[in-house]
């Protein structure tokens, strides 16, 4: 207070800010790297550093584009293909989703489970299970079966993991208030252990879902048929390069489309559990 | 079998004070694992209405032995036996509480308070006691907050909240495990005189277990001093402060000498 040599500081206010790759909105951050990507592509292809039939123009590319949606939209061949592979993936992730869940309550909640299955699940699932396709097909034909069973076998061991890992996931205080109630072992794995793993098993879900769309193209490439994969191969085989493209892109919306399927029926029934992750996608 | 046996609960209610709720006699624990002694030769007797806490340091087997008043864990030797009947599993007549709230977070609060009933009655019994929980509630001051998730209560009304479920059976025996130990240090002391008036509004019979002086002093009529290896109670120490206890008696030359006398019994074990 009497201190004269203490010079007059003024208030410290200042501001906090972010970096400017941070302060991007996502709607110009997303525009600006599809722009980006395209001229990059335009760029390339327009040169003729690339080959036209390993890469073609984006002008190409959306012309096919247009071709293909049209031939969607009228409801011809594509659609009949569309539809097969659609089929096929649904088929394949319900069957996954049964199958992995139920292998998944087996080893997450029974000792039997753990010590005995999970080791053979664990050898199964290093193994490269494309390599299984050619038996699928021999075992079940060229039909849409086969390539749902190869898509369901893709699928299935992410939600087995991901079910048997969410049962253990209530803590011990949780399981001992359970049983201080008088809780049996299937209102505790219905009660409690269930929904305490659902955010688990979702994620499982999601893993599947990627998986079950690989499956079901690798069997339609390999074992042929009328899907979405066999219209691939065959324009891969002429050569027609932006064609494939196009095609690719259409399928990666039935991917989306069953992908984002399971991100909304988690937040439907995982209401409480509102952790963000990155992207807004979890 | 149980039909058989008289009906000890309106025995105890005839008969004084005297009798103990809960008796436990040369209780032991072994771990055949590890051929570990967590409890040996345990004799503790709880009378209605009484505030016993156990206090010792970490792993002197307190908190087995509530496991096994909570029929949670079987004893190697020994007896328990909770009005008039051996403690043969987890039981109705027991509430229990632990160190975090552990409230189911899909379930709203009231739904949470009712779930002792629901996982034993069924859901038609849970909703008849919707009333029984609301009373609960205004009791520890949540009257307000019935149908929120527990993800918006904060630290303390959700121990609150956990504590309304423990007493929504309307429990014989009330079994605290370190309740308040996750809470910053005022709401624990709130939560303290909070949890001394509610048990004097009922007239419960409880056994706290704590790892802090203080919170066993204020709240305890009895404190049994634990020491490990193998886990055993040393001294039985009763606490003569008058009711209602009040946060400025841990300043009280009283209070000073008995959490002094406890730290020093204490502080032997720490040294050896």
């Amino acid at each position: 207070m009497t201190d004269v040599s203490r010079p007059e500081v003024e208030d410290t206010v200042w501001e906090e800010r972010e970096a400017l790759i941070d302060r991007i909105p996502r709607s110009i951050a997303m525009t600006f790297l599809f722009v980006a990507v395209v001229a990059i592509w335009d760029l390339v292809t327009r040169m003729g550093w690339v080959s036209a039939i390993i890469l073609p123009t984006p002008a190409e590319t959306l012309e096919d584009l247009i071709f293909v949606g049209r031939n969607l939209i009228a409801g011809e061949y594509m659609l009949d293909a569309l539809w097969t592979t659609t089929l096929t993936v649904a088929y394949g992730f319900l069957i996954a989703t049964g199958i992995g869940f139920s292998l998944g309550v087996l080893v997450g909640e029974t000792k039997f489970g753990e010590r005995a299955v999970m080791p053979y699940l664990v050898a199964i699932d290093t193994m490269p299970k494309v390599a299984f396709a050619p038996l699928f097909i021999a075992w079940l034909g060229f039909d849409i079966a086969s390539k749902v069973a190869l898509a369901a076998f893709i699928a299935t061991f992410p939600i087995v993991v991901a079910t048997a890992a969410g049962l253990y996931a209530a803590t011990e205080n949780e399981r001992l208030l359970f049983k201080s109630m008088g809780a049996n072992r299937l209102q505790t794995l219905l009660r409690l252990k269930l929904p305490t793993g659902l955010p688990y098993i979702f994620t499982g879900l999601k893993i599947a879902s990627v998986g079950v769309m690989a499956g079901a193209i690798t069997g339609e490439f390999l074992g042929g048929g009328r899907g979405f994969g066999a219209l691939i191969r065959q324009s891969a085989s002429q050569l027609d390069t932006p064609r494939v493209f196009a095609l690719i892109l259409y399928l990666s919306l039935l991917g989306l489309a069953l992908f984002f399927a399971v991100v909304w029926t988690q937040r439907y029934f995982v209401f409480w559990n509102k952790a963000e992750k990155p992207g807004g996608i979890g | 079998m149980s039909k058989v046996e008289p009906r000890p609960r309106k025995l105890a209610t005839a008969v004084p004070q005297s009798l103990p709720v809960y008796e436990i006699e040369r209780l032991s624990k072994t771990y055949a694992r590890n051929n570990l002694t967590a409890l040996s030769d345990v004799n503790l007797m709880i009378h209605k209405g009484e505030f016993v806490s156990v206090i010792g340091s970490s792993g002197c087997g307190k908190s087995t032995l509530l496991k096994i008043m909570a029929g949670l864990l079987p004893p190697t030797t020994g007896r328990v036996v909770l009005d008039g009947r051996p403690v043969l599993g987890p039981r109705p007549d027991i509430g229990m509480m632990f160190q975090q709230a552990t409230l189911l977070p899909w379930k709203t609060t009231i739904e949470n308070i009712v779930l002792p009933i629901e996982i034993r009655e069924g859901r038609a019994a849970a909703k008849a006691a919707h009333l029984r929980a609301m009373d609960l509630l205004e009791l520890v001051g949540l009257g307000e907050f019935p149908n929120v998730y527990p993800g918006e209560l904060s630290g303390g009304m959700a121990q609150r909240a956990s504590i309304c479920r423990m007493l929504v059976a309307d429990p014989a025996m009330l079994l605290l495990d370190e309740p308040f130990s996750a809470l910053d240090e005022f709401t624990r002391d709130f939560m303290n005189m909070e949890f001394q008036r509610i048990c004097m509004e009922r007239g419960a019979t409880a056994f706290l277990v704590t790892h802090s002086l203080e919170e066993a002093v204020i709240l305890s009529d009895r404190i049994q001093v634990m020491k490990s290896r193998p886990g055993r109670i040393v001294e039985d120490v009763r606490i003569g402060l008058p009711r209602p206890r009040t946060l400025e008696m841990i300043n009280t030359q009283e209070f000073g000498e008995i959490v002094a006398h406890i730290r020093g019994l204490l502080g032997k074990e720490a040294h050896e």
